[in-house]
């Protein structure tokens, strides 16, 4: 039972280990050499970095599964395998998602954030083939989802994802209602289709090339009508099975009196085929069922392949927001607490929030004085206090004390519901974009059918043929012109820059993303979580010393400002016998005294109440010392932002926060234009006006407070960390802490583009070229099979070619 | 003539037993983890 040596280095191996470090952006005086030995992070000094490791660790070695250490490749970017304890998605209940079968087996499928490569595989199937009564566990490295069948009780789904969970991967219960599993029946009815034809093009034409031959060498007329009449047996069922869903969109756009580019191809499949048989029928020369077969065999790869790609964005994007649900606790009527799930909570429940969690339903406070971080819903940077009464979103961190919180049904007069109505206002204004394929079939189906017929015009009563050549000739105009490459040249772009663009940490939701992000010229930012951390940090200033004592106090609490603190002192030893007083702070005894950590009263500190957050630390004998935290920028926000001002983009910064933050953030970025203190429908407002003034604007933002311009923007973007109905609403969604992939995704935008128009040109020039043949007369079967491969391949050839040209990957 | 037919009942016979096998690995979700069976191939159990 081992793995197989991998190509790569393994992640311990020196070379890795600035990459890595480098990653958490800390401050190099802080850091020490030792790698963690399980998610190789720079450790205090141990072989491990936090007790989470040690045991995870344990677990492995215990098993006799080690030789996962050595042939893992580490994901160097965004995601470690440090098991978190304060993580919220840890204390979701799985169990009440497990399916029982009639035999009483359960399944459950659980989405698995943190895999590499296929060592993590291994492992999450080694450990848990190893625990009593689980059946199967199989990872799919592709959808990131792991299925466990397990007999016994049904509620040991619960230390089985806790199993996984302690190895250092999130785990959240998969949710298959929010994927609409529809969409993926699609991909198999598609695939299937794709398949009949392709069995039906390589057999056609094998018939086909018998009879171009023979044509050449005096093959007998009885053979070559046995050669058509098998031909027709094959592909007349296949173009019936395989040409559905093109006749379906096509039908189902002219029924709404659209067009677009499945008509002329369903036209053109079903001429040809029609024609074909008629000619079978009367034992002519000249059949194209291998045109029309191989034509569908041609699109249909392209539709699944597109299919696929954008499933995959789409189903990741969704897996995102899954592996961040979290329970929320509740307290019955009894005044027992439950945890349920956030989506069954209704109005009049009552929702306990401990300090440092996020609340978990929007809600009105019970009971509780409390300072709540609502940067993801307002903007606001700064932790605002909170009474009873008061409205609190879902989303809120609760900074201070313990509350209550009774659930209420979102109220007409509340900042959700707005931001809910100016969505809907500004995804009702936007309308439809249309598609550039659908553009050009608009003008594209009506002339070559208009080129069809006055073909057959001009040849029967100008010219005089008999009608039989007249109409034979028609169709082959239609058959040379049915939009293969043309079909093909928008989707084979799009689809090589969305899959390239999802390696790279770039989700590309909408279909239209691509066209609407290539004609962008303005950037407009949002500021809280957006160009800055969506967490607090530390404020600079404060003595190393003092923040390596003060983390060693605070790195069993889960309080933020705590999580701060540690995360600016780099790897520290835990200190033992440390007592945490909720909403006051935390108390350590030592020989020469005590030490506090915690706000300035707990500490017995008489100060003026500052305007930002603080803590404060005592130790016996030197005076009392104080830690501010303040909003920090992403590490790349002043790169990208130089980046696309260098490249001619217009920049803005509209927040909801106070001018003299906005201001700051405005002049350390370099952006000139900027407006502070915007409500959600000022900030919607401005999009419009920028779309009124003829601009294209991207809008970058993540608070609930920008869901509404980032419905009204032309197209939009949000990161990871954004708010729920911030991401459900962008077109786009950037994985990882940088928005570095922001300037990639509009230089692979604008790259596609480019490459579109070439594809368009070939297959222009492909028509032109060969219509004026058709017209003639002079187009046989064999001269139609090599020009619709030829062009075809040509379009797929530059789509290559011209998304992958400039740069390759950098990763 | 009738060697002809012979030879197109066979690569239709053919063509058909592929077409079928490969509608019954897509039946059997064979193709639903690309990655996964890149990977596993290594795996050495």
């Amino acid at each position: 039972m081992a793995i197989k040596p991998c190509a790569s280095p393994s992640a311990s191996s020196p070379h890795d280990a600035p990459a890595v470090s480098a990653s958490l952006a800390r401050p190099a005086s802080l850091q020490s050499t030792v790698l963690c030995a399980h998610c190789g992070l720079p450790t205090a000094g141990g072989r491990f970095c936090c007790a989470g490791c040690d045991a995870a660790h344990g677990l492995i070695q215990t098993l006799g599964l080690g030789t996962y250490y050595t042939r893992r490749i580490l994901a160097r970017d965004h995601s470690t395998l440090r098991p978190d304890p304060f993580n919220d998605a840890a204390h979701i209940s799985v169990a009440r998602h497990v399916q029982t079968a009639p035999d009483g087996t359960h399944s459950i499928v659980l989405a698995v954030e943190g895999l590499s490569c296929g060592a993590c595989v291994w492992l999450i199937e080694q450990v848990l083939a190893a625990e009593a009564g689980v059946k199967t566990a199989r990872v799919n490295l592709t959808t990131r989802r792991l299925t466990i069948t397990f007999t016994g009780d049904a509620t040991r789904a619960d230390q089985l994802a806790a199993r996984v969970a302690s190895l250092g991967y999130r785990v959240a219960p998969f949710d298959a209602a929010r994927l609409a599993l529809a969409d993926d029946a699609h991909g198999r009815a598609l695939t299937r289709a794709l398949a009949v034809a392709g069995f039906a093009a390589a057999n056609v034409m094998l018939l086909s090339l018998g009879t171009w031959f023979g044509l050449t060498q005096h093959m007998g007329p009885a053979t070559r009508d046995l050669l058509h009449w098998v031909s027709a047996l094959i592909a007349l069922p296949a173009v019936a099975y395989s040409g559905q869903p093109f006749f379906r969109s096509a039908f189902a756009a002219l029924r709404h009196g659209r067009s677009n580019m499945d008509v002329p191809i369903s036209i053109g499949v079903i001429i040809v085929s029609c024609m074909s048989l008629a000619e079978t029928i009367a034992g002519g020369v000249h059949t194209y069922f291998d045109s029309a077969v191989t034509l569908l065999f041609f699109l249909l790869i392209g539709r699944v392949l597109d299919h696929r790609a954008r499933g995959a964005a789409r189903a990741t994007a969704a897996q995102l927001l899954m592996l961040r649900a979290s329970d929320v606790r509740v307290q019955a009527a009894d005044g027992t607490v439950h945890r349920v799930a956030s989506e069954t909570i209704v109005p009049g429940d009552i929702v306990l929030v401990a300090m440092g969690e996020r609340i978990g339903a929007d809600g009105i406070i019970l009971t509780g004085d409390t300072t709540l971080d609502s940067s993801v819903i307002s903007g606001e940077s700064l932790p605002q206090p909170a009474a009873p009464g008061a409205q609190v979103f879902a989303g809120m961190l609760n900074l201070g004390a313990a509350i209550t919180v009774r659930a209420n049904a979102t109220a007409a007069d509340t900042l959700l519901a707005e931001c809910q109505r100016l969505i809907d206002a500004a995804q009702t204004a936007r309308g439809r974009f249309v598609a550039l394929a659908d553009r050009i079939a608009r003008a594209y189906a009506p002339a070559v059918h208009l080129t069809a017929l006055t073909t057959f015009m001009v040849w029967y009563f100008v010219a005089g043929r008999d009608f039989a050549w007249c109409l034979r000739t028609a169709v082959s105009v239609l058959i040379i012109t049915c939009p293969c490459a043309l079909a093909l040249a928008v989707p084979a772009v799009q689809v090589i820059a969305t899959s390239r663009l999802m390696r790279l940490g770039v989700l590309l939701k909408s279909p239209t993303a691509l066209e609407r992000l290539a004609q962008v010229d303005t950037v407009v930012f949002d500021k809280t979580g957006t160009l800055t951390e969506p967490t607090l940090h530390l404020a600079p200033g404060a003595d190393a010393a003092s923040v390596k004592l003060a983390a060693s106090l605070a790195s069993t609490s889960r309080h933020p400002l705590c999580r701060a603190l540690c995360e600016a002192a780099g790897p520290v030893a835990a200190r033992a016998g440390v007592t945490e007083l909720p909403a006051q702070g935390i108390l350590a005894f030592t020989q020469g005294g005590e030490l506090r950590l915690g706000r300035a009263a707990f500490c017995a500190v008489i100060a003026e109440p500052a305007d930002s957050p603080e803590l404060w630390l005592t130790t016996p004998h030197t005076p009392p010392v104080r830690f501010t935290f303040a909003e920090a920028l992403r590490r790349d926000s002043a790169k990208t932002v130089a980046t696309l001002g260098a490249r001619g983009f217009g920049l803005a910064l509209i927040s909801g926060d106070h001018a003299a933050s906005v201001q700051r953030i405005a002049a350390t970025l370099g952006i000139t234009t900027w407006r502070a203190r915007m409500t959600p429908p000022e900030k919607a407002a401005y999009l419009g006006e920028l779309a009124t003034a003829g601009h294209h604007a991207l809008m970058v933002g993540d608070g609930l407070n920008d869901a509404p311009s980032l419905a009204a923007a032309y197209v939009s973007c949000a990161p990871a960390s954004a708010a729920d109905i911030s991401q459900t609403v962008a077109d786009v969604v950037i994985q990882g802490a940088t928005l570095a992939p922001l300037a990639l995704l509009l230089a692979t935008a604008r790259r596609a583009r480019r490459a579109i128009a070439q594809n368009l040109v070939i297959s222009l020039l492909y028509n032109l070229i060969m219509v004026p043949l058709a017209i003639s007369g002079a187009v046989t079967p064999w001269i139609a099979a090599i020009a619709m491969s030829g062009s075809s391949l040509l379009v797929m050839g530059n789509a290559f070619r011209g998304t992958y040209r400039a740069g390759g990957d950098r990763r | 003539m009738n060697s002809l037919i012979w030879l197109i009942l066979m690569s239709l016979a053919l063509g058909l037993g592929a077409l079928a096998l490969f509608l019954w690995s897509l039946h059997t979700g064979q193709y639903e983890d690309l990655d996964g069976a890149a990977q596993r191939i290594l795996f050495d159990e």
